[in-house]
């Protein structure tokens, strides 16, 4: 067995405590050192700083030298990533010069991604199908290129809180994710792995044999974790047997596969299994007593059940206690976004490319080579007669990209989920975004939730267009309590703002009765709570977001409409606020914001 | 490029392969769509189709992917064109392709070299008589996917661009695939794709263990992986050609044509794609099925694929379109 830091036990897989979230990605970081393209890679999760240099120092010095490892840009664009014209080569050469992208360079390396949690979707799918094809097509710019590329990806995801991740598609082939937020530098120790070690190891994986039982034990607790991706069992397998390969046997026993769970399932955990809680706590001090069967290989049955036991134990153990209460309570835990959009570049000419025109390059317009090329190209005999080099483009040529400016817009919901009437008023208002997404495709617009009651407000549904991800994250609101209406607003107010940064237009639509009775701080205080809600409006106003606030109480009153009026909001009392009602407002404000 | 995996030696995902052999036995069916689940084998199944089918001939060096014609043939020429035998193409729709690259464009280099006017072909000549395949078609850009599915039911290619003025056929089957949570696919590019199917996890714990194994077995060895489904893959690949061969003398009665539209009728499908979808489905499977006339049993298993995408969509009702199929299949009471 590995000796890794931390360990409770010396020997045997019953006291196997993997120590820290360190170790666990130290150890991560050999598995990946013998296999990049075979394990996908590792998502680690840490700020820029001394831990995440030394794991990547860790790594670095395990890869054999010479292998290529690129750091990848956020803003890369797919001539880059992809390779494209050459356009000095071109130039000179009189025919198009392909150059080779980051990805067709980095062939048999590590391509490292940091802040990879603003990672673009079209970037990522770019990434996935590399992984998944294991070669780069090119099919751009006239050209055309097919490169082999072998590649391991370390994802430097730099997001803070569940909502913000790396792109599910990416994350769910690469095998190994650690989380070392929480890790200061006094935690971080010398791997255990050698590089001698990785050598050895890599060149002999592929021999090591894993028998049925441990492979169904690995796919029952993926299904037991709710892990419903066969990518996640198959790279738990692969990690399983490499491990087996490092410590220089033939055969995966017991602890590989436990080590594998830690290192592979257990990240990937959707749920966690109804036990008994009791059971589950003596699993966290000791070993419980039925891993004891382990040595006795008497009979199968209750040995297979013992593995299964095992098993969870270990992936409990790299589980912190938060993300566990989370799993045992039923909850869904929050998955990356669909990859957020990104620093776009900010600037009057974006959106959706609509062709190109003949036209001067000024105004920061954009040059579109290939186009102008294509111009220049039926004169090239005719200039050359004139003496010109070889390939001549004069001003006249000049193509530039015209765009379309966006104007998707992102609803963002604000629901009072305070009191009585909590419930009715959740269900129409699930029914109002349902109605709105069903058509939000046809127009590309996008709709979040947030729901505010108690001391605060949680964000329900981040931006989505798709309906099945908002009816999953809708099923099962809670309501009651107070109403914190100034920390909707503040909460309401940023997620307009990141929205804006990325590029579409928010619309914050409030339903709420306006009788706000907690404080930003979280106290009582009727007063008190709706100083900081106007204040909270006022401020809202002041980015310039659009607003419109559906009074939904019964007999409507003075306080909702003065909210309405310091955020310049749309003031709609509907006592009965219907889904087709409250749809139908948004919609209209949405017009309004278009027009 | 790396080993194709077997398609024979894919494990569950039922709907999925009979999907693709239907439009593998009939091209007209319009497309394929396959949306579910990450991790599920989608891509695998896809470019495993690639493996199974039968080379086909073409006018050596053409890059349209032309048929030789017969009556070159009959005549014995000397100069007529030489014949290739080349595998059915599987033509990969990067995302990210951009227009010139999807439909042809004017050829550059000979532009620039020597100012000739000369068309490049792009993607949709290369996939004549073959597949297109798109992954993440629900991220692609909507003028892509619009103009794929005009030239997939046209069956031509029209370029007008530069100066040229080209057309060509293009007869392609396209197949699709995404992933509903990263955005879904507008309705009116869904009801164009014609058959559809939604890709789940296995649930069994021994269908995943066999998936897992198999995987393995195959990265460890691929060759060897491959040699052990040559039997398997030739089996398939037999009865691929003897239903297309067979595909134009199925008979479809008029039993079956009525029992179609009951079933499009009851559902309230828009449009008579859905039922003539639904035929021709349900006659390719027959004819890989080697029945001599479709009956009741091949329009059930051609139903759900051919029409779920198709109903109006109810945000509220819980059901899935599948369920609703089903429902709808079991009020008309026929006995398969």
């Amino acid at each position: 067995m590995r000796d890794l830091p931390g360990d409770g036990a010396e020997d045997g897989p019953e006291g196997e405590d993997l120590g820290t979230a360190w170790s666990r990605a130290a150890l991560a970081a050999a598995l990946f050192a013998i296999d990049p393209a075979g394990f996908g890679g590792v998502v680690l999760r840490a700020r820029p700083g001394p831990v995440r240099e030394a794991w990547q120092a860790l790594l670095q010095g395990l890869i054999p030298a010479g292998t290529p490892m690129r750091r990848l840009p956020l803003g890369i664009g797919e001539d880059r990533l992809l390779g494209g014209l050459d356009l000095a080569a071109t130039l000179s050469a009189g025919k198009p010069v392909v150059q080779r992208g980051v990805m067709a360079d980095t062939d048999g390396g590590v391509l490292v991604l940091p802040g990879s949690e603003r990672l673009s979707p079209a970037t990522a799918a770019h990434l996935v199908a590399a992984l998944d094809t294991k070669q780069v097509a090119m099919e751009r710019d006239g050209l055309q290129a097919r490169h082999r590329v072998r590649l391991g990806i370390v994802a430097f995801d730099e997001g803070v809180g569940p909502d913000e991740g790396t792109p599910d598609a990416l994350t769910d082939r690469l095998a190994f994710h650690c989380d070392l937020s929480g890790v200061g530098i006094r935690q971080v120790e010398p791997g255990t792995v050698t590089a001698i070690e990785v050598m050895r190891a890599a060149a002999c994986w592929r021999t090591v044999t894993l028998a049925g039982e441990g492979l169904e034990a690995l796919c029952r607790l993926a299904a037991t974790l709710g892990v419903h991706s066969i990518r996640g069992s198959l790279l738990a397998v692969r990690a399983a047997r490499v491990l087996a390969a490092l410590d220089d046997r033939r055969a995966v026993e017991e602890a590989d596969i436990a080590l594998a769970t830690q290192l592979v399932l257990a990240p990937r955990a959707t749920q966690w299994p109804e036990a008994a809680p009791e059971q589950e706590e003596t699993a966290e001090d000791e070993p419980p007593p039925e891993d004891r069967n382990l040595s006795d290989e008497v009979d199968s049955e209750p040995n297979d059940q013992a593995l299964s036991e095992l098993l969870l134990a270990a992936a409990k153990a790299a589980l912190p206690p938060a993300v566990l209460a989370q799993l045992a309570g039923g909850v869904r835990r929050g998955q990356g976004g669909g990859g957020k959009a990104g620093q776009l570049r900010v600037s009057a000419l974006r959106g959706r490319p609509i062709g190109t025109r003949r036209g001067e390059l000024r105004g920061g317009a954009r040059l579109s080579v290939i186009e102008t090329l294509r111009a220049a190209a039926p004169w090239q005999p005719v200039r050359r007669r004139a003496g010109e080099r070889r390939v001549a483009v004069r001003r006249d040529d000049f193509r530039v990209r015209r765009f379309k400016d966006r104007t998707e817009t992102v609803t963002i919901f604000a629901v009072d989920a305070s009191g009585s009437a909590a419930l009715t008023r959740l269900s129409e208002v699930k029914g109002a975004v349902e109605l709105l997404l069903a058509e939000a495709y046809r127009r590309r617009d996008q709709v979040a939730l947030l729901s505010f009651r108690g001391t605060g407000a949680e964000l329900i549904l981040p931006p989505t267009r798709s309906l099945v991800r908002a009816k999953r994250a809708l099923a099962g609101l809670p309501g009651g309590g107070g109403t914190p209406l100034a920390t909707a607003i503040d909460a309401a107010a940023e997620l307009a703002r990141i929205t804006r940064r990325q590029g579409p237009t928010p619309i914050a639509v409030f339903l709420t009765d306006g009788k706000a009775n907690v404080t930003r701080d979280g106290h009582g205080g009727r007063s008190q709570a709706m100083d900081d809600a106007l204040a909270a409006a006022r401020r809202l106003r002041a980015d310039g977001t659009d607003a419109l606030l559906i009074d939904a109480s019964p007999r409507p009153r003075p306080q909702a409409k003065a909210i309405a009026e310091a955020m310049g909001a749309r003031y709609l009392p509907l006592p009965h606020a219907d889904r087709q009602a409250v749809a139908l407002a948004v919609r209209d404000t949405a017009d309004g914001v278009r027009a | 490029m790396s080993a194709i995996f077997p398609f024979s030696a894919i494990v569950g995902q039922e709907e999925m392969k009979q999907a693709l052999l239907i439009a593998a036995v009939e091209p007209r069916i319009g497309g394929v769509l396959a949306f579910g689940d990450r991790g599920t084998g989608k891509s695998t199944t896809i470019r495993a189709l690639a493996g199974l089918l039968p080379a086909m001939k073409v006018v050596q060096g053409c890059a349209f992917n032309t048929p030789p014609d017969p009556a070159d043939d009959a005549s014995g020429d000397a100069d007529r064109p030489a014949v290739a035998e080349v595998p059915v193409p599987v033509v990969d729709l990067p995302l990210g392709a951009t227009e010139d690259r999807v439909v042809g464009a004017l050829d550059l280099e000979r532009a620039l070299s020597s100012g000739e006017k000369a068309f490049e072909p792009g993607l949709l000549a290369r996939a004549h008589r073959g597949f297109l395949y798109i992954d993440e078609v629900n991220l692609l850009e909507d003028h892509l996917v619009d103009l794929l599915l005009d030239v997939a039911a046209s069956g031509e290619n029209v370029v007008e661009r530069e100066g040229l003025s080209i057309r060509h056929p293009a007869r392609f089957v396209l197949v699709g695939s995404g992933n509903p949570e990263e955005g879904e696919l507008r309705p009116q590019l869904l009801d164009r794709f014609g058959l559809s199917v939604e890709v789940r996890t296995p649930q069994k714990i021994a269908t995943r263990v066999e998936v897992v194994k198999r995987r393995e077995a195959f990265e460890d060895d691929p060759e060897g992986f491959r040699a052990a489904y040559a039997d398997a893959e030739a089996v398939l690949s037999e009865q691929v050609v003897k239903a297309r061969a067979g595909l134009a003398g199925v008979a479809v009665p008029d039993a079956m044509r009525e029992l179609a539209a009951q079933l499009c009728l009851g559902l309230g499908t828009d449009g008579l794609r859905g039922e003539l979808t639904l035929i021709r489905a349900a006659r390719a499977w027959a004819a890989l099925d080697g029945a001599e006339a479709v009956g009741v049993r091949h329009v059930k298993a051609a139903a759900p694929m051919a029409l779920c995408h198709r109903l109006r969509r109810d945000p509220l009702d819980e059901a899935g379109s599948a369920a609703r199929v089903e429902r709808a299949l079991a009020a008309l009471d026929v006995e398969g």
